[in-house]
């Protein structure tokens, strides 16, 4: 214990002042997410991931608007307009199309519109669906153990190790493609991976002495579960799961490659792809390359994003949010207010 | 030691009778009748009929499923409706197609992701580091038959057009023992695209645990020491950090080994993966059931030796 | 956090807290009360081929009022009694009688009213706050469950817990992280306190804290004890603590009771071998008497709890053991000369004004024969 009793040390001695206690003192003390927040404003990569994801998330809301502002529809092949005299397709730039038309006289553009829907829509429902799912079964798994556990820790193996993409293609030509079928298909496969880490976590969270304690004071075994260990493996959960949409997008076009996912006429990045390798050879280049940046540019958004938040989310990264906060600090210069972030941090483990 | 493996021979043996369990199940439910199907369109119901008892596909379910598990047991596993040969015998032409893939690719993306993943590590934050973690982030953000297509799009097409016929296009597979050149060069574009992209995920693992072994105590011992860093990175860090690798490696060849769908459809490869997928579309029930035997049984296999790896390596391991 | 300069809590309202009189009404019995941990190996399904026996046969009694301390060494069991005295641990045998009701065998669901008169506090101030909660929350938690009162309440009665142990109630909202270790346990006692128990268990509060914060949370327990009305078993290696907050000390090596006396009693004349020695080994403040005392070291490692010795389990380390030690188990009960109320489970008890050596007398034997021998030659040898 320190003998100066209003000394307070967060590990950077430079910022041990007397302001820094009382603003320590009046703090509500930031909850973890919080800091977390303030930690990917400050990141650029991030900011630049967000922007990605974001613009595909507009281009799917306004894919009707383009349909509409472009005079073209995505699904009725138009041989006449969308055709050159020699039945080839437009290439970007001209006769109205901005990205070029495909071999039955589509849009590419409004194509990619329109596909950039499905790929979020199932992208992201499919892990959504997966994590909460992959989150409940973990915690139960691994609270619970005995019979429960040895179960479902059974069930998640072997999912992972089924052959998936074998197997999507056999439950798809059962039951027949479809888009909630192929966003089963994905959830399924998911919750698997979610499952194991909320599994592992939940075994080692489980022998802490808060959960006895919470025992103790007559918790039951629900409320333990989703109260106290649940906040404590979020984290995880939250990377995880922004990492799994990207592999859901990309199994989902997958799947429409291979013509096992949602059917035409309903355009996809997948099907476009497959109809460019499949009819016209590789001569007309822009409607296989522009579906492709598409997908390329979802999936790197949202893989720069995951990365970018478990960075934030991890305490151990403390030092680089700090220099970056040092560095805006002095861009604000001596006098100016610094920014909120520059505060003693709430979340620092304290001393003695 | 010798009860952990067999008790991980033992799940092995489990979690292989659901997944054959579930292909049965399933296409018992999908395929309506495949006698009908094979009698073909001028089928008489007798005809019919005939091709059902001689098939057993009259017998009840539950019969049907034990004498397929029995005559598993015993290595039959029947024979194609479609291309009336033993499912061994397909099987037989097929799988060598996988291993020229797996291996051929496994060499290079491990040699590639080691090489990137230990070049980021020992110089963090530097231009190398960041380069990796672009390659990284691209290559698992493309999907597999995105590269491929661009691959054959470069490569094939781009040269072709202009009078370089190096790559051929897709389609074309000769065996190793006809032509080993002709081999390799229907298989450089293949092997690139399965490596590329698995090779970001071992970048990003080596990278990972060789920084994580690089921050422990005995390292930083070794470099007080004097020993230069070179020796320190490759005779001592990498020992210890290698694991998770040489056993992501095992899984990931298991997988490719039991067919590379994707790849192969996209280019033509007459391996365990584009076979499977048109035995679904022509309903071949025997011939799937035997590629999905054969796949999962090597993920399952490698697996095992996965774990006995892991246990040989970590002591801790073997008391589960 | 530093702690706030704060020696002695003034208890609110200002008034002194009426004398603490331990009543002879027993609160808790614990009757006969058996743990085992088993040992399961196996293939694919595990069987149980050995266990750890931590408790083994406890029989005590807490009377209302008063602080019951419990010693040992480390894996003596008094933290798994403990655990099966909250039902934390279910019992292998025996049984746990709770104001005349038997709660050993009682479902979560039965058990659930009772915890609210049972509570217990735990030694670790960092593991047994959930970090990821705020202060005030865990405090509720306890009114939460219990439905005992609406949120705005129980913020109210959550800051009032807080003043009482001398939290600051504006820090409601923090995070356990924001505390120093002394604070943390502060808030463990607010979380114990939260429902008015009758009965707290203290599974060695303050064995995790700097010594001068030690005082400041043992004056807390015992200014709390007479303003509410509470019974304390306190669970402690330190022996200084135990004899100041203790009314009555229970001894315990290896899972089993080996001495029970009041305080005072026990301190001054301990009658078991195993007492005898802790106590020896204990500091004392006087430097002459710390050098005029007599230590007694005792010899050998403490036996594994899978294994333990036949009869008398002490035996082993025993100075005074013989024959009959290692063949037959001393039970608990009042030797001659001692005041009701002092048990002792020893065939051989230590009498008054005996001055115990540690060494087993077999290791006694080979030292006398070693010095002898050794003397002989260095006469012969010529020094």
């Amino acid at each position: 214990m320190s003998l100066a009793p209003f000394e307070i040390t967060t590990g950077h001695p430079e910022e041990t002042s007397l302001e820094a206690v009382e603003s320590a003192q009046a703090i509500e003390g930031r909850s973890p997410f919080r800091l977390a927040l303030a930690r990917l404003r400050t990141d650029r990569m991030a900011m630049v991931a967000l922007g990605m994801i974001v613009l595909m998330a507009l281009l799917a809301i306004l894919a009707p608007v383009v349909s509409i502002l472009t005079g073209h529809n995505p699904y009725s092949p138009d041989l006449v307009n969308g055709t050159n005299a020699f039945g080839q397709p437009y290439g970007p730039g001209q006769a109205g199309f901005i990205l070029g038309s495909d071999n039955v006289g589509r849009d590419v553009l409004v194509r990619i519109a329109y596909g950039a829907r499905i790929s979020l829509l199932v992208g992201v429902l499919a892990t959504l669906i997966a994590t909460i799912g992959g989150t409940v079964l973990g915690l139960v798994s691994g609270y619970f153990g005995g019979w429960i556990d040895a179960l479902l820790a059974r069930l998640m193996d072997t999912v992972l190790s089924f052959p998936y993409v074998l197997l999507a293609i056999v439950l798809a030509s059962v039951f027949g493609s479809s888009l909630p079928l192929t966003i089963g298909v994905i959830a399924f496969f998911s919750w698997a991976a979610i499952g194991r880490i909320v599994r592992g976590q939940t075994l080692s969270q489980k022998e802490k002495e808060y959960v006895e304690a919470a025992r103790s004071i007559g918790a039951g075994s629900f409320r333990i579960m989703f109260v106290d260990i649940l906040p404590n493996l979020i984290a995880p959960v939250i990377v995880l799961g922004t990492l799994l949409v990207p592999v859901a997008i990309v199994f989902e076009a997958t799947l429409d490659y291979l013509g096992v996912g949602v059917g035409p006429p309903t355009p996809t990045w997948g099907n476009m792809l497959a109809d460019a390798q499949g009819s016209a050879g590789f001569g007309a280049w822009w409607f296989w390359i522009f579906p492709s940046i598409a997908l390329l540019i979802t999936t790197l958004g949202f893989n720069l994003l995951g990365d970018s938040v478990r960075d934030a989310l991890d305490p151990r990264t403390e030092r680089i949010f700090a220099m970056r906060r040092k560095a805006t600090a002095a861009a604000v210069g001596p006098g100016g207010s610094a920014p909120a972030d520059s505060e003693p941090l709430a979340g620092e483990p304290a001393p003695s | 030691m010798t009860r952990f493996i067999i008790r991980r021979v033992l799940q092995g043996i489990v979690t292989l009778w659901v997944i054959v369990t579930l292909v049965f199940v399933l296409f018992f439910m999908a395929s309506p009748d495949p006698a009908r199907l094979l009698a073909g369109k001028a089928a008489t119901l007798r005809l019919v009929q005939s091709i059902r008892v001689a098939l057993g596909l009259n017998k009840p379910l539950w019969q049907q499923y034990l004498g397929y598990l029995g005559r598993l047991c015993t290595g039959n596993l029947g024979e194609s409706y479609k291309l009336h040969e033993p499912v061994t015998t397909l099987l037989g032409q097929w799988v060598p197609v996988d291993i020229s893939l797996a291996v051929g690719a496994g060499i290079i993306w491990l040699i590639l992701g080691l090489s990137v993943g230990i070049l980021a590590a020992r110089r963090p934050r530097s231009v190398w580091d960041r380069s990796a973690t672009v390659f990284v982030l691209s290559g698992l953000s493309t999907p597999t038959f995105i590269l491929g297509l661009l691959l054959l799009y470069l490569f094939y097409y781009i040269l072709t057009t202009h009078g370089i016929g190096i790559f051929p296009g897709a389609g074309t597979w000769t065996p190793f023992h006809v032509n080993p050149l002709q081999w390799a060069r229907d298989l450089i574009l293949p092997w690139l695209t399965l490596a590329l992209i698995t090779a970001a995920t071992y970048a990003r693992l080596s990278r990972s645990s060789l920084l994580e072994t690089l921050g422990e105590d005995y390292i930083r011992t070794a470099r007080a020491k004097g020993l230069s860093e070179r020796r320190i990175v490759y005779r001592h860090a990498l020992r210890a950090a290698i694991t998770p690798i040489v056993t992501q490696f095992g899984i990931d060849l298991a997988t490719v080994l039991g067919g590379a769908i994707i790849t192969e459809t996209v280019f033509g490869l007459p391996g365990l993966g584009q076979n499977v997928v048109n035995a679904i579309s022509r309903q071949d029930l025997p011939v799937i059931e035997g590629i999905v035997l054969v796949a999962a049984a090597f993920i399952v296999a490698a697996n095992i030796v996965v774990d006995a790896l892991y246990a040989v390596v970590d002591p801790r391991v073997r008391l589960t | 956090m530093p702690e706030p300069v704060l020696v002695e809590l003034p208890p609110p309202g200002g008034k002194t807290p009426p004398a603490r009189r331990p009543s002879a009404e027993t609160l808790l019995r614990v009757e006969d009360v058996v743990k085992h941990f088993p040992i399961k190996r196996g293939i694919l399904f595990k069987r149980q081929i050995g266990s750890v026996q931590a408790v083994e046969g406890v029989n005590l009694e807490v009377h209302r009022g008063e602080t019951l301390g419990l010693v040992g060494e480390t894996g003596c069991g008094k933290s798994t009694l403990a655990r099966c005295i909250t039902r934390l641990h279910p019992l292998t045998s025996g049984r746990v009688v709770f104001d005349g009701v038997d709660i050993s065998r009682l479902s979560a669901r039965q058990m659930r009213p009772y915890r609210r008169r049972l509570q217990m506090i735990f030694q670790d101030p960092y593991g047994s706050l959930n970090p990821r909660r705020r202060v005030g929350s865990i405090i509720g938690d306890p009114l939460a469950i219990h439905g005992v009162a609406e949120s705005s309440e129980r913020k109210r009665r959550v800051q009032e817990l807080m003043e009482t142990v001398g939290l600051n109630p504006e820090h409601y909202n923090r995070f356990p992280s924001e505390f120093s270790g002394g604070q943390r346990q502060r808030i463990g006692v607010a979380r114990a306190l939260a429902l008015r128990p009758t009965l707290i268990v203290c599974d060695e509060p303050v064995s995790a804290l700097d010594v001068s914060v030690q005082a400041q949370i043992i004056n807390l327990l015992e200014d709390l004890q007479g303003e509410f009305g509470l019974t304390y078993v306190f669970i402690a290696h330190d022996l200084a603590v135990v004899e100041h907050v203790s009314d009555r000390v229970a001894v315990m090596y290896l899972g089993k009771v080996v001495e029970l006396a009041d305080t005072a009693e026990l301190f001054g004349s301990p009658r078991h071998p195993y007492t005898a020695a802790l106590l020896s080994a204990s500091m004392v403040a006087d430097p002459e008497k710390a050098r005029s005392s007599h230590r007694v070291v005792l010899y050998g490692d403490v036996p594994s709890p899978i294994n333990p010795p036949t009869g008398c389990r002490f035996h082993t380390r025993c100075p005074k053991a013989q024959s009959i030690c290692s063949a037959e188990e001393p039970p608990l009960e009042m030797k001659p000369g001692d005041p009701p109320g002092h048990l002792t489970a020893c065939h051989f008890p230590v009498q008054r004004g005996e001055t115990l050596v540690g060494a087993t007398p077999e290791f006694h034997q080979a030292a006398a024969d070693f010095v002898a021998t050794s003397q002989g030659t260095a006469a012969e040898g010529g020094g």
